[in-house]
């Protein structure tokens, strides 16, 4: 049907080449201009025609990102983003989709679909910028706020339980989950690479910084004086190390994460717990570090924590249409119109 | 007129089967209405049941019934009374006599009359129906149909609820032999349903034999019936219902415009049965997506609309709210897609397995902002055919979501179609730019042709990459604007896209009548076969009055008000309470009259044969 043809040489491509001639309109110093920077960088590595790229997004400040990539795009409306691509998606496996949506888009007014999306398992690349807050409507508790957080709509401080996403996206059956944050362009264009490369629903959150409405929220996992200690960099088949100097690991004490000193002679990095993204179950303990486990304080992970092979939607949608085809043959119009049982008036 | 045999010949017969949800009585009613078509006869069909899938068992709640009509003449309606009812139990009996014709027949399974049963059904203790002269008007015949069923299919080694479920044959059996009909396309149903369980199909084809043996050797039964063929234009036709018609019609413009068929669904009463047909169509590429919600199934379908697809969603009334936001996205795309809502009781879940036309006015006005949509109506089960393939046209040629109302009555009642060719389809102009379309080389997604049509582009076009969205957007280039006068210009552009579809639409004909009358009696939707029964009978009475059905709800056909104008009575009768009138008063202001019925049912001829002799009476 629609599929594009492959032409034998690609265009050479480059960043400008996905930037339009519009006006950017975040806010001063949001850190939604770091993330674009970076996907208009990795888009001509990625071996695909400008035209074969399609961002669809819905509301709020990041879903103004279509407007900001040169591709084809639609900027829906409020949480469908991933419905919207859904059915893209299952009538044109030929795209390459993007989906740009916040936390209040994806989680609170999109849950349903998002959650249907992931279990799904269409080709599709997520990306979540959470930043723990609703910015377009200038300032509310969204469902990713921590408890106590004080905003417009929470003068005396938010009493919602928030979501985690990464266990969010693992309990919907999610086939990859990985985060990164805005102020680590190096770190967020790899787990985009990787994210693209991941056939199956690819959910990225992106920790991003408000500056007007929250912010510095995530300052400790990228500033000086704190990066070291908070976060934990997830690297695949090596040992779970952080801290200064990489100092500190994390060992399991039965299925219990404990964080040890590698510097006081009691543990090697050989105890270590070694990452492995293909492991539900390390996975489902990674996503809990952001819980804070039972009054354990453990780093923050970035990078990917569960990636799986999984046949996509869209393929076993294709594979069941010829199974039948083949053994029933495409019937004629004709058939369909007249159906099995008919009779003659003369 | 009664031949040598003891069989009268009669121009129609209406019969009603009524039993438990369990007893099978939506299969009987099909299978005696597909032989009945099948010996060309016309019908029309109004299956009636409950809500819940098994309502507790002999309760009035849970019957369940099917109601044909079928004659020699031409048949419009599922009739309004019936000759026959077919009662399984005493709570089907209770719920439905009173629309049997007064000497109406009555056949009764005596089983479902112990004193189980009639507590059930709240007879008062000790009062049998069957044993007191409470149906003393009528001709009852008292058959233990379980029993006898059970006799006949000893031999089988069936279990004892296998047995019982047979049942159903032996009645089906009995009216076979009763309208002098041969069982052999309900033996060949039989035989193609249990092809993997022969001792079933021969079970079922010794029950329904055991129901004609049963009639011809006891000769109980006084009365037998001839219908005879009706005079129905030549050509070759099958049953179909509304629902059926739909997904043939999608099918069959995805194939005539060459555009794949992607439908975003999510279950709901009564459109389900539409995502079940298309369903089994995955051999004909066909995409059906069961979405997690309304707002999934809307917005799958303009995702694949953006993508090149036909692309349709399906529901009925709650659902259509659900998916208005979304509808308001495809309108300010302007993207195709059609919406199809089978309307049923309503506000909430109402009424979910009852029929209503109360969503016309949520078609019409029911978004936010200045929101039109084409609106389309089909007027009978195969006219759901033509209906759903004309707003495919549209909605592909004008680059518009199009609206479709049909309702429980149409989508599960059936008729004899005369199905077309695929050649003598209309066809459906359907394009996709993939060059520029300004003079300095840009492609502008808004610029519109003499129609106010928008250009169509598949995503995957080289070079004319460009974004679309909710926000307004400037003309022609579709950029984000807020400025104020453009705004209302796009707000006029997207009203006048619609309004112009009116040039493509036919002008409206008199249906039955003349243009000059002294009563037009105007209706939409599923209302045709009432008024066009009671128009004709009372034409044929000496009256002079006149029928127009619409199935273009907006925009209106062109010559709608200079039509109207000529009538001094015009009678508006709507399953609602009032909402094409409204539409007709504010465009046209004329002083319609309009008569309401909102009880979940259709129509009778003579409710509607009442209110027009009352109008003329008054002059």
């Amino acid at each position: 049907m629609n599929e594009t043809t492959n032409l034998p040489v690609l265009e050479k491509l480059t960043y400008k080449d996905f930037a339009p001639d519009q006006d950017v309109k975040w806010c001063p110093g949001c850190g939604d201009y770091s993330i674009l920077k970076q996907v208009q960088g990795i888009f001509p590595e990625l071996g695909k025609r400008k035209e074969e790229f399609v961002f669809i997004s819905g509301i709020g400040c990041s879903s103004r990102f279509p407007y900001y990539m040169d591709t084809y795009g639609m900027h829906s409306i409020h949480g469908r983003a991933t419905a919207i691509a859904a059915g893209l998606k299952a009538s044109r496996p030929d795209l390459d989709i993007w989906i740009v949506t916040g936390d209040g888009d994806a989680m609170s007014i999109g849950g349903n679909h998002l959650i249907h999306t992931l279990r799904k398992n269409f080709n599709l690349n997520i990306l979540m910028f959470n930043n723990e807050i609703y910015g377009l409507t200038k300032g509310q508790y969204s469902p990713t706020s921590h408890v106590g957080l004080v905003t417009k709509s929470t003068p005396f401080g938010s009493i919602d339980e928030p979501f985690n996403p990464a266990e969010l996206a693992l309990g919907a059956k999610s086939t990859f989950f990985a985060r990164s944050l805005d102020r680590d362009p190096k770190h967020m264009k790899e787990i985009l690479l990787e994210a693209h490369d991941h056939k199956g629903t690819s959910f990225v959150e992106i920790y991003q910084n408000c500056p007007v409405f929250n912010d510095g929220t995530f300052f400790i996992y990228s500033e000086k004086g704190t990066k070291k200690e908070e976060s934990l960099y997830l690297e695949e088949g090596k040992p779970l190390i952080f801290g200064e100097n990489n100092s500190k690991g994390i060992k399991f004490d039965g299925f219990k994460p404990v964080v040890v000193d590698l510097t006081d002679g009691k543990n090697s990095v050989n105890d270590l717990w070694i990452h492995d993204k293909r492991d539900r179950i390390k996975a489902t303990i990674l996503a809990s570090f952001a819980n804070g486990n039972n009054g354990t304080h453990l780093p923050r992970p970035f990078g990917i924590f569960y990636s799986i092979d999984k046949p996509t939607y869209e393929e076993t949608m294709l594979h069941q249409i010829e199974e039948v085809t083949n053994k029933k043959g495409k019937p004629k119009l004709d058939d369909i119109l007249s159906g099995d049982k008919t009779w003659v008036i003369a | 007129m009664k031949t040598e045999d003891g069989v009268i010949e009669k121009e129609s017969v209406v019969v009603r089967f009524s039993g438990d949800s369990g007893d099978g009585m939506q299969l009987t009613g099909t299978q005696f209405t597909d032989t009945t078509a099948f010996l060309g006869k016309d019908i029309s069909t109004f299956p009636e049941f409950p809500a819940e899938i098994r309502a507790p068992a002999g309760t009035i709640a849970g019957v369940s019934g099917f109601q044909v009509h079928f004659g020699s003449k031409e048949i419009y309606t599922a009739g309004d009374e019936y000759d026959v009812l077919v009662a399984m139990n005493a709570a089907a009996l209770k719920s439905d006599i009173g629309n049997l014709k007064k000497g109406g027949i009555i056949i009764t399974n005596t089983a479902g009359f112990d004193s189980k049963n009639l507590r059930l059904a709240e007879y008062p203790e000790g009062v049998n129906p069957l044993e007191d002269d409470s149906l003393s008007e009528y001709e009852v015949y008292k058959v233990n149909i379980t029993s006898l069923t059970k006799e006949a299919l000893k031999e089988t080694g069936l279990s004892n609820k296998e047995l019982e479920r047979s049942k159903n044959m032996f009645v089906l059996g009995m009216l076979y032999w009763i309208f002098d009909q041969s069982p052999d396309y309900t033996i060949n149903f039989i035989n193609e349903k249990f092809s993997k369980s022969p001792e079933l199909a021969k079970a079922n084809i010794l029950a329904i034999k055991s129901g004609i043996n049963f009639g011809e050797t006891t000769e109980i039964f006084n009365t037998r019936f001839k219908i005879n063929a009706s005079p129905q234009p030549p050509g070759t036709y099958r049953s179909i219902t509304g629902n059926n018609a739909i997904a043939i019609a999608l099918i069959s413009a995805s194939e005539i415009s060459g555009l794949p068929l992607f439908l975003g669904s999510y279950p709901i009463t009564p459109a389900s049965d539409i995502l079940h047909e298309l369903s089994k169509y995955k051999h004909s590429g066909v995409r059906t997506f069961q979405a997690e919600d309304e707002i999934a199934a809307i917005c799958s379908a303009i995702g694949a609309s953006y993508g090149g697809s036909l692309s349709v969603t399906t529901t009925s009334g709650p659902g259509m709210s659900l998916k208005t936001e979304a509808l308001g996205l495809a309108t300010i795309l302007e993207l195709p897609l059609v919406v199809i809502n089978i309307q049923r009781g309503g506000p909430s879940t109402g009424l979910p397995t009852k029929t209503e036309q109360s969503d016309l006015l949520q078609a019409m006005y029911g978004r936010h902002g200045e929101c039109p949509l084409p609106i389309l109506a089909p007027c009978s089960p195969s006219d759901c055919f033509e209906t759903v393939y004309e707003a495919c046209k549209l909605t592909v040629e004008h680059m518009t979501p199009v609206i479709v109302l049909s309702d429980g009555y149409i989508a599960n009642g059936s008729e004899p179609w005369k199905f077309p060719t695929a050649k003598d389809l209309p066809k459906i102009k359907s394009e996709f730019t993939d060059k520029p379309n300004s003079n300095d080389g840009t492609f502008l997604p808004y610029k519109r042709d003499e129609n106010f049509v928008r250009p169509r582009v598949k995503p995957g076009t080289k070079g004319l990459e460009h974004r679309i969205g909710g926000l307004e957007k400037a003309n022609e280039t579709g950029d984000i604007s807020y400025e104020p006068h453009n705004h209302e210009l796009m707000v006029n552009l997207r009203q006048a896209k619609v309004d112009k579809i009116a040039d493509s639409i036919p002008e409206i004909k008199i249906d039955t009548g003349s243009e000059d009358s002294d009563l037009l009696v105007l209706g939409w939707g599923s209302t045709y076969g009432s008024i066009k029964t009671a128009v004709l009978e009372l034409i044929n009475e000496g009256y002079n009055i006149s029928h127009i059905h619409l199935r273009h709800m907006n925009p209106f056909p062109k010559n709608l008000g200079m039509l109207l104008m000529k009538f001094k009575n015009i009678l508006i009768p709507e399953i609602n309470n009032g909402q094409l009138i409204k539409i007709i008063r504010d465009k046209y202001l004329v002083p319609a009259i309009g008569l309401n019925k909102i009880q979940g049912l259709p129509f009778t001829t003579s409710e509607i044969k009442n209110k027009i002799l009352e109008i003329l009476n008054k002059k």
